[in-house]
């Protein structure tokens, strides 16, 4: 088991590091290197909704943090000069302190008034975006730098992105660490006693509550993880498109997160990946579909809605029988 | 002052009718109705087709909104809902077909009306003006109007008819009116129907007024998400009073606020976010009944 895990994981970096770039370079579809760096940076937020859902709560909100996140950085690199790499997990933890503030009080609804909170939860962010003085408004914060290089004691590690000959590739090859990093993570956390007590909490809260779990504080820390992913996706987007607007995440995008995570699966770690992928994805190979695009994209997920209703991940179960 | 009341009193009214559709959907099926702004612009465009392209009159469009938006939803339970209620782990997963259905009406709106802002006529003319202390234009005092006496016929058929006390009953406890014998699938069917309805209904009202678009599905959407909050989700008396609150504090906020530039909304959103941590199930939050 240890085994063929391991070698499904060197699969998949092969996969992403080695047979992606070489497979762009062969067909010379340029674009499809933002497409994927797009799909890595959403998952990494589909993560965290997914963790969210992991303890028994629907998050329609991750675009508020993403967007929260993207400000941070953007704020932090034009008026404070600070280097980007710096600001990734600054506007993390940024998002993480609001999460926690918000959360303790809104964590306590449950079902769909907790999923409603959080979708306005995205109007507030994109709203106060607008009104506040240090976002610009509507106008948004644009021409941000691009990264600079990343050294330690004089040792680069990453080198500035500006002197690359193809930003595109190092942004990808960045999301895709940043992916593996998150779902690394997540991982560990399911498998982990904390995973266990949150699998308690999405099953019954009373209950769990009542052998003397501390419920209050585990849904606050899975939610503040939840936003922490969140931010930094939101804070790598900005720093791609260089520029960030109260339009950058609304509430389509919240919704999108969420939909990446039923998609994949909800029971399985790796679920959102994959719904990240196949939504994105798929839409953008759909574009050539033009004016029908919309219709197909909710089309086929209409259809794999009724066909799978788990998840497209729970096609493995049938096969292996459990987890 | 009297003019921001009455102006509350109309928008409150409208916003009642969608949260009523809404509510009524969620307390049946326990499903967020993530395509209630879609089928709200649906109904808007069918009474726009029918009065102006096919020169029929008003009644005739709102009649043929109210129908096919019924059927629409019938549909829509029979042949995904049920299924997938069925057959699904999880309840949120009605959440993503919801949202897929909300996303598919979009395209199919988008496909058959186009993106242009499209509206009717004003179906009578002239200004109601009382001593230039309320001043409303006619239509929208008929509207208005029409908007309450809907809201009237809708709770008397909920209190007083037979498919009114089988569905009030599916609400309270699914399994416990299957077992005393309403037939659960058909009243299910029906209630998403009504739902739709309302929702049809309310465009076809309103789109003499504002006009529909294709992108006023979504931000409908959440205002209607919003009153249901305020009032308390699955509660008929509650989906009226958020409808005529949020639309009295939209009428004041934006008097009131207009000062301090375009905030109304993040007022009202900051408020119910106070509101709900200090009362989450809302106004009237409780079983239906």
């Amino acid at each position: 088991m240890k085994a063929s895990r391991l070698l499904g994981f060197s699969a998949f970096l092969l996969a992403v590091f080695v047979l992606v770039p070489l497979f762009i370079g062969a067909t010379g579809r340029w674009d499809f290197f933002y497409t994927l760096t797009s799909v890595a940076l959403l998952s990494v937020g589909a993560a965290g909704v997914w963790l969210t859902f992991y303890i028994g709560r629907i998050n329609i909100g991750q675009g508020a943090y993403a967007l929260v996140g993207g400000y941070v950085s953007a704020i932090l690199v034009t008026q404070g000069g600070v280097s980007f790499w710096l600001t990734l997990p600054v506007a993390g933890l940024f998002c993480a302190v609001i999460s926690i503030l918000i959360g303790l009080p809104i964590l306590r609804l449950r079902g769909v008034y907790f999923a409603m909170v959080t979708l306005v939860l995205t109007e507030v962010a994109r709203l106060s975006a607008l009104a506040l003085p240090i976002t610009n408004g509507a106008k948004g914060i644009t021409s941000i730098p691009l990264p600079g290089e990343l050294s330690v004691f004089g040792l680069t590690i990453i080198p500035a992105f500006g002197s690359l000959s193809n930003p595109r590739i190092g942004f990808y090859m960045m999301a895709v660490v940043l992916m593996i990093v998150t779902y690394l993570v997540l991982w560990r956390i399911v498998n982990s006693r904390l995973g266990h007590l949150c699998r308690s909490l999405q099953q019954n809260e009373e209950l769990s509550a009542s052998i003397g779990v501390n419920t209050a504080y585990l849904r606050v820390l899975a939610y503040a993880i939840s936003s922490f992913f969140g931010g930094i996706a939101g804070a790598m987007f900005a720093s791609i498109a260089q520029s960030i607007y109260p339009s950058s995440f609304v509430v389509a995008d919240s919704v999108n997160f969420m939909l990446y995570c039923f998609l994949g699966g909800l029971g399985y770690v790796f679920g959102p990946m994959l719904g990240t992928f196949l939504l994105y994805f798929g839409w953008d190979l759909l574009s050539i579909a033009r004016e029908y695009q919309l219709l197909i994209y909710s089309g086929v997920m209409i259809l794999l809605m009724l066909v799978l209703p788990n998840g497209v991940l729970s096609l493995l179960d049938k096969k292996e029988g459990g987890k | 002052m009297e003019q921001i009341i009455a102006n509350g009193l109309y928008l409150g009214a409208q916003y009642a009718l969608i949260a009523l559709g809404l509510t009524l959907i969620f307390s049946l099926m326990n499903v967020l109705n993530f395509a209630h702004g879609q089928m709200y612009v649906f109904g808007g465009f069918v009474t726009y087709t029918v009065v102006v392209q096919l020169g029929l009159p008003f009644i005739v469009g709102l009649l043929a909104s109210a129908v096919i938006l019924a059927i629409m939803g019938a549909v829509i339970e029979k042949f995904l809902f049920a299924p997938v209620v069925r057959r699904s782990k999880r309840d949120e997963s009605t959440m993503l077909l919801a949202a897929g259905i909300a996303f598919f009406l979009d395209a199919v709106i988008l496909l058959l009306f186009g993106e242009k802002q499209r509206g009717v006529p004003k179906i009578v003319n002239g200004v109601f003006n009382w001593d230039m202390r309320i001043i409303m234009p006619y239509d929208r005092i008929l509207i208005g109007v029409l908007a309450i006496l809907l809201i009237v016929v809708f709770i008397a058929f909920m209190n007083y008819s037979r498919a009114g006390r089988a569905m009030r009953a599916l609400a309270q406890d699914r399994m416990a009116a299957q077992l005393m014998g309403v037939d659960v699938a058909r009243y299910s069917m029906l209630g998403l129907a009504l739902g739709a309805m309302l929702a049809g209904l309310v465009g076809g009202l309103l789109v003499t007024i504002t006009g529909v678009n294709l992108g006023m599905g979504g931000p409908t959407s959440i205002k209607a998400f919003l009153m249901i909050m305020i009032g308390g989700a699955g509660v008929i008396s509650g989906a009226i009073a958020g409808g005529f609150i949020l639309g009295m504090m939209e009428s004041v906020g934006l008097t009131v606020l207009s000062a301090y530039g375009d905030i109304t909304y993040l007022v009202i959103f900051a408020t119910l976010m106070v509101f709900l941590a200090v009362r989450p199930q809302g106004l009237m939050g409780k079983p239906w009944g």
